[in-house]
């Protein structure tokens, strides 16, 4: 393995936080702090060191950008790493000057690479000052809020648009704040395209907020009733949650695209995510075809590890689903609820101001008005109900999605090596064939495809392990958001039931001497 | 205190009763009710079973004593409506619901009511002068009975004759003011009551929905060897405690929903239909008053001493049902006034002392809980 692995044109060299990795922190946070001393050069003129690596492959296969190749190495490095420490030290002073870097793989066995060359494409979009600036003392730090839902434009073609603010100092953006208008469209087309860059190599990318004909007609029609202001309120927290979980993850943070959209005030309108258009269409029609693809493969699978995760999140994604229903009942009740204390509440100040002992009337009016407030109370804690938990379970129901497509992407690489393998032998069978027909050119011909095909597969190979181990390392990242995330939420959600109560007592203890009061 | 019989009314004592009605068993397809009773001058307590039929025998008794003055100026307590009849709407459907959810609440609820039947009867200072009450009481036995059909009858004559009296203008302000008060408070109450049941149903649905929440938690636990999905599944046992409790939080709101307020409500909106009878019954003797008036006025002579015996009758009549009942409306404002205010304090009591309870639970657990919480992703 370790022959094929491609030489990293960055070669910076990082001693300080391997051990914070170890413990098994937060990937991000490690990297982030690995940023600290300052790396040798990353010059854009690594980039032709990008394109000789990447071309001593041999013939790339199509599907394969080059930016992701480089990732992939990175990520396998990082890896290593990790197992590797004890080796690290006099590894890493070996470190050779960085970018343009000998073209063969045998030349550089050596280089361990740190964590931070995750981040690849911005290093090698930034300058160095930038690189050494980032360096320097970031933790990561960001905070993105989504508000200020505004809607823009008449009839059918009116949509919502959405304030995007960015706190942050990390130095891979240009300001410390700064803030720009997207729409829901927006949203989608990022999300489609970090999809396509990211999906097919291992990466779980968070799905955006699902579209809904019927709540975006309601809006656009001008309905301002209470339902189309939940849908819009609803949407928001949505969108904000897609952000959040996209910067999170260290990969996608510096992704281009994604920086663009947080930052800059104007973005080229994503056609192709309207839900009715031919791209959309052509979408729908994919997916399907991927899903009898699917059931056609089988694969030997030889890392138990894998299906037994399949399993796993099979078997958490009945799970999730249960939970939401049962939620969804619950959020439908205490709204219930609300409604039913508020009638009763008016029907007691009814009750009260037609009756004439005055010390009852006045406390009937006071029930009336200790019954409105729980009615407020009761609404509150539907919120929060939905907001903390359903939301989150419909969430990540959809990430397991995701974390499905990944697997089932693994699956197809397998096939693609496997393809490749079988095409290799074909190929040396009609070379075998040629050796005792008397054709000197189509036999070089056979030999050059063969040699061809060698490539292929070795790539197939590489693919595969490539997208095992960074499935590997997402699923383990994946893990860990998803107890983060449930413990933050139930931990909100203790608090909010807590506060309930307190808010009750105090409503019912200031009822009391009303009550006293009477006769 | 042996009886066989009804007997003088001299020989009773009419001290207050202490009445209970403690159990009720099902007998074929009717119910029988226990009725613990002792008179608090006396050391004696009699234990009786009777079934509705028995209550409705006592209560037509009531309405049909002879010899009381201004019997019809007597607010009569009312009795609970027959176990499975058809209620009002809303309040047929939160029975039923609530005979599904807790069968034993609702005929807890059901022998409260007849015990406060039982208290209203014997502490109205005329009514329980009345024989049959004592022998409702003590006796095993009750006299045959007919079958009560008159009840039925009476409403329907009373229902044809009040489009006609029922707005009768009154002689007298004061009561002319409580028929008034007395409409608007009936719908009202009616109301209050509808709208105060739902909530108590909402609330039984709640505890249902989180029941639901908590057994769904529990699902999925039982793979450990995978650390994420171990922490996972602690989370969630914990917030399956938490939300038990919710559970039995919202239970017993809504049991002391129902036994306080709801139960005052209910009782206070049939106590409103009881007045409204007695003012309607005045409203009538007033009608004939003014009748024998006219036809006194207007009948020839040889027919004028019979006529004016007529009107003589009549005016002592309702001079005497109007004595009553100016009592009567006092009293039971009173009363009214005082159980109210007792449901409301029972409430505001149970409600807060509850929620300080959980508040306590839930507080120092979720202290515990976050440290538990946290504790549980330390695997890494």
């Amino acid at each position: 393995m370790a022959t094929e692995r491609e030489p990293p044109p960055l070669g910076d060299a990082e001693q300080t936080d391997f051990r914070e990795l170890e413990d098994g922190e937060d990937l991000f946070i490690s990297t982030a702090s690995t940023l600290e001393s300052s790396p040798t050069s990353p010059e854009p003129a690594s980039l032709p060191a990008e394109d000789i690596c990447a071309n001593s492959n041999g013939p790339q296969p199509a599907e394969i950008s080059l930016d992701d190749d480089l990732e992939d190495l990175f990520a396998e490095a990082t890896e290593e790493v990790s197992l590797d420490s004890p080796e690290r030290e006099p590894i890493l002073s070996d470190e050779p000057s960085p970018a343009i870097t000998p073209v063969t793989p045998t030349a550089l066995v050596t280089p361990r690479v740190e964590p931070k060359t995750i981040f690849v494409p911005a290093m090698f979009e930034r300058s160095k000052e930038e690189l050494e600036e980032e360096a320097n003392g970031d933790s990561f730090d960001m905070e993105i809020v989504v508000s200020d839902p505004e809607k823009v434009g008449d009839g059918m073609n009116a949509y919502m648009a959405y304030k995007v603010t960015t706190k942050t100092s990390l130095t891979i953006f240009n300001e410390n704040e700064f803030s720009v208008k997207r729409r829901f469209s927006d949203f989608l087309g990022l999300h489609s395209k970090l999809a396509t860059k990211y999906m097919h190599i291992g990466y779980i990318v968070p799905p955006a907020p699902e579209k809904s004909i019927v709540g975006m007609t309601k809006v656009k029609v001008g309905k301002e009733d209470s339902s189309s202001t939940e849908f819009v309120e609803k949407r928001r927290a949505a969108l904000e949650r897609y952000l959040e979980r996209t910067v999170k993850h260290p990969t996608l943070l510096h992704n281009p695209d994604v920086m663009q959209f947080l930052e800059s005030s104007e973005l080229p309108r994503a056609v192709s995510t309207q839900a009715l258009s031919g791209a959309g269409i052509l979408r729908m029609v994919n997916k399907a075809a991927e899903a009898v693809n699917k059931m056609t493969i089988k694969m030997n699978e030889s890392d138990a590890w894998f299906e037994e995760k399949q399993q796993q999140f099979e078997n958490l994604d009945q799970q999730l689903r249960k939970l939401h229903t049962s939620v969804e009942s619950l959020v439908c009740h205490r709204k219930e609820l609300s409604v039913n204390t508020a009638a009763f509440a008016k029907s007691a100040a009814m009750l009260g101001n037609s009756e004439d002992h005055t010390a009852l009337s006045r406390a009937l009016s006071q029930l009336a008005e200790v019954e409105e407030k729980i009615d407020q109370l009761h609404q509150e804690q539907a919120y929060a109900d939905f907001y903390l938990f359903a939301e989150l379970l419909s969430d990540y129901v959809r990430l397991l999605t995701a974390v499905k497509g990944v697997f089932d992407q693994r699956m197809k690489t397998w096939q693609k090596w496997q393809d490749a393998q079988a095409m290799l032998q074909k190929k040396r069978e009609a070379e075998s064939k040629l050796q005792f027909a008397n054709k000197p050119d189509k036999l070089q011909q056979a030999k050059d495809e063969i040699r061809e095909w060698e490539g292929k597969v070795q790539q197939g190979e590489r693919d595969f392990e490539q997208i095992s181990k960074t499935i590997r390392k997402e699923v383990g990242r994946f893990e860990k958001e998803r107890v983060r995330d449930f413990k933050a939420v139930i931990i909100k959600y203790l608090e909010s039931l807590v506060q309930t109560q307190q808010q009750l007592i105090k409503y019912w203890e200031a009822f009391l001497p009303e009550a006293k009061a009477i006769a | 205190m042996m009886d066989a019989g009804i007997e003088d009314n001299s020989n009773h004592d009419f001290s207050g009763y202490d009445v209970r009605v403690t159990d009720a068993a099902q007998n074929g397809d009717t119910f029988v009710y226990v009725i613990k009773s002792q008179q608090i001058s006396s050391d004696t307590e009699y234990r009786v079973e009777r079934e509705f039929e028995d209550f409705e025998w006592l209560h037509h008794c009531l309405l049909t004593q002879e010899g009381v003055t201004g019997l019809h100026g007597i607010i009569f307590p009312p009795l609970p409506a027959k176990p499975g009849t058809s209620l009002s709407n809303s309040e047929a459907k939160t029975k039923k619901k609530i005979e599904s959810l807790a069968m034993v609440d609702d005929w807890q609820m059901y022998c409260r009511a007849l015990e406060e039947y039982l208290h209203l009867v014997t502490a109205h200072p005329v009514l329980v002068k009345n024989p049959a009450v004592h022998s409702f009481l003590k006796h095993r036995e009750l006299p045959l009975k007919t079958k009560v059909k008159k009840g039925i009858f009476n409403k329907l004559t009373q229902a044809v004759e009040e489009l006609r009296k029922e707005h009768h203008k009154d002689i007298d302000d004061f009561f002319q003011n409580e028929r008034d008060s007395n409409l608007t408070l009936t719908a009202f109450t009616k109301a209050a009551v509808e709208k105060f049941l739902e909530i108590v149903l909402t609330e039984q649905k709640i505890a249902i929905a989180c029941g639901h929440f908590s057994t769904a938690l529990h699902l999925g636990i039982g793979q450990d060897d995978d650390p994420a999905d171990y922490a996972f599944a602690k989370m969630c046992l914990k917030l399956s405690e938490v939300l038990d409790t919710v559970k039995k939080n919202f239970e017993k709101v809504a049991e002391n929903d129902l036994n306080t307020l709801g139960f005052n409500l209910e009782l206070h909106s049939r106590f409103q239909d009881a007045e409204k009878e007695m003012l309607f019954r005045r409203t009538c003797k007033l009608v004939d008053v003014e009748t024998a008036n006219k036809n006194l006025g207007q009948a020839k002579p040889h027919k004028k001493a019979a006529m004016e015996d007529i009107k003589k009758a009549a005016d002592k009549e309702f001079d005497e049902i109007s004595g009553m009942a100016k009592v009567e409306i006092q009293r039971y404002h009173r009363e009214r006034v005082r159980a109210f205010q007792k449901a409301l304090i029972e409430l505001e009591l149970a409600a807060t002392c509850f929620c300080c309870s959980s508040t306590g639970w839930l507080s120092l657990n979720s202290s515990v809980q976050n440290n538990y919480i946290q504790n549980c992703t330390v695997w890494n």
